[in-house]
């Protein structure tokens, strides 16, 4: 995304401030349904994974699958949720994506509540639950050009009908496009580190609805708020909470008021169309599965799933932060962490590597793609290398590249491709030289003030590059530009 | 006594059921969903402090199954048992409207 698009998406007129909740539902990665042993499995032959359960045959029986439960448990803790008793409720309506009539969820108790998701900003985004539910049945709707209201008939595959979701629920905290955008990562990256979920939005795999409303900047008031569904993107979902939140801004503005509902994103348009008014949760008839008994797990059940978990994301950026100092970015730890990157610099960090430098390469090296051969020791060698002024960043550069190629030292390769930085006495030669060519220049960098001498040292600098053909150190350069100007 | 359910409340659920019923019989099916209402409001009333709740009739939690793969039907078996079928999957009516 270009910065010129996240500010145009954030640019409400003054006065106003944008109120977002996300719904998010991810499937759960287990080997089998929810509430039965049916394959959960993406892609398979239409109605292969079905049973009587997932079915709603009369006379079945669902029965809770151990792992999901204990996916979305550790999900919840990951949030920092409370873990809690819940029990299962049924959710009725009639649509044939659910043969049962009625969808098999968590309604006043669910499993999570009162969480939150620490953004790599250090916002705080609210979670207020995430709770536990069967998936429905994909519907494919044929004739009329797939438009639902012109379709002459549906066709229904029930292989996802009872996989394993959790919906997690956010509060209504989020004040920037943008800043969803940031909590979908960073629930991602969660999901993936606890293993509950490969939250592949592409694929339906974690699917967001956002709400979104308005107010006046500084209140603290919660208008009317529209559902947007059919986000299947991060680019999508920032398209549509900027173009919904001008919406009601307009409306407002107008004297007008929106109506609650749920809309549609339409990305070839880029607008939100409207879709059925929302319906009062009343109208499902929540009541609780007497099928099912509830889920009461014990103080030692949850010690043990902490116990598990592994390091979370903004635990490893924190721990990065820490290793490199307060120079390492809070943007450039969270581009390392989400690239599984931390672990390579952190130790090469511990092998005796420049911390700073050595995370600000790792992080802006887009040449590399395959890092598996740079052993922490291979880089903490070659920053040395860099640091020590032995080699010049660009140089540096190219051994990354070779040393990732190849495995190799990156003093063998630094040998034998005849890398050197140039050492000082040399370069101080080259810039003297070049003083002498451009006295004019040097004269204004020495009375200049702090603007002026910026871009004359560039000048120089660039001049002593091209007598040197690019083997000096640019770094180096303006060290010795600057203790010329101090002797003066 | 006044009644706890409107006929037009009893004709709102009748909807949600997708059950259709004559005006008559929605004003019994009013007063005898009321007269339900009204034992839950007796139950309520009752001074229950000292009572453990119970959320479910069987003094069982977490019953849970393993992650493990079971058979699932056969297709053909399954589809011989709807009106339509095409391409491998359930054939429905158009569907009005969206999934809730």
């Amino acid at each position: 995304m270009s910065a010129a698009g996240s500010v145009r998406e954030q640019a409400l007129p003054a006065g106003w401030e944008l109120v977002v909740g996300l719904e998010v539902h991810v499937e759960l990665s287990t080997a089998t349904k929810l509430f039965c042993g049916c394959a959960n499995r993406f892609g398979d032959e239409p109605n292969t994974n079905v049973c009587p359960v997932c079915l709603g045959l009369p006379g079945s029986l669902p029965v809770a699958n151990a792992s999901a439960v204990e996916s979305a448990m550790s999900l919840g803790r990951a949030l920092g949720c409370e873990v809690r008793g819940a029990v299962f409720a049924r959710k009725n309506y009639f649509y044939p994506d659910m043969p049962k009539d009625y969808q098999i969820s968590q309604y006043d108790q669910p499993t999570n509540i009162d969480g939150r998701l620490e953004l790599p900003d250090g916002r705080t985004v609210g979670i207020e639950r995430a709770h536990i539910e069967e998936d429905t049945g994909k519907t494919t709707h044929i004739g009329g050009g797939g438009r639902i209201h012109d379709a002459d008939h549906a066709l229904v595959d029930y292989n996802r009908a009872g996989v394993p979701l959790v919906e997690i629920v956010s509060r209504p905290d989020i004040r920037t496009a943008e800043e969803a955008r940031a909590f979908v990562r960073e629930l991602r990256a969660i999901l993936l580190a606890v293993g509950a979920s490969d939250a592949r939005m592409e694929e339906g795999s974690m699917r967001v609805d956002a709400n979104v409303s308005v107010r006046p900047a500084g209140s603290d008031e919660l208008r009317t708020r529209c559902e947007i569904k059919n986000l299947s993107s991060l680019r999508s979902l920032g398209r549509a909470i900027a173009y919904e939140a001008q919406r009601h801004v307009g409306l407002w503005s107008g004297g007008e008021r929106p109506r609650q509902e749920t809309r549609h994103w339409d990305e070839a348009n880029g607008r939100t169309t409207p879709g059925r008014s929302k319906e009062d949760a009343d109208d499902y008839r929540y009541f609780q599965d007497p099928d099912l008994v509830p889920l009461s797990p014990t103080p030692e059940v949850v010690a043990a799933i902490d116990a598990a978990l592994p390091p979370l994301p903004a635990a490893r950026r924190a721990a990065l932060i820490e290793d490199c100092g307060a120079e390492l970015s809070a943007v450039d730890a969270a581009v390392l962490v989400e690239r599984d990157q931390d672990a390579l610099v952190r130790a090469a960090v511990a092998a005796g590597a420049p911390p700073a430098l050595t995370a600000t390469r790792v992080c802006n090296d887009l040449a590399v793609e395959d890092w598996s051969k740079v052993t922490p020791q291979l880089l903490a060698e070659l920053m040395a290398m860099e640091s020590a002024g032995q080699v010049t960043a660009t140089q540096a550069k190219q051994l990354m590249a070779e040393m990732a190629d190849s495995g190799e030292a990156p003093a063998a390769i630094a040998e034998r491709r005849g890398f050197k930085a140039m050492a000082t006495d040399d370069l101080d030669t080259i810039l003297q030289r070049v003083i002498a060519d451009n006295g004019d220049a040097w004269d204004r960098y020495c009375a200049g003030d702090e603007n002026e001498r910026k871009k004359l040292a560039g000048f120089l600098t660039g001049q002593v590059m091209r007598a040197t053909r690019g083997q000096a150190d640019g770094s180096a350069v303006n060290r010795l530009l600057q203790e010329k100007v101090d002797r003066n | 006594m006044s009644s706890r359910i409107t006929r037009d409340e009893a004709a709102h659920v009748a909807r949600l059921a997708r059950l259709r019923f004559s005006d008559d019989e929605l004003d019994e099916l009013a007063a005898q969903l009321s007269a339900v209402l009204d034992h839950a409001a007796d139950v309520e009333a009752l001074d229950v402090t000292d009572i453990e709740a119970t959320s479910h009739p069987h003094p069982l939690v977490n019953v849970t199954r393993p992650d493990e793969l079971r058979p699932s039907l056969d297709r053909n078996e399954v589809l011989s048992q709807a009106p339509s079928v095409d391409d491998g999957q359930f054939r429905v009516p158009p569907i009005l409207g969206e999934t809730p």
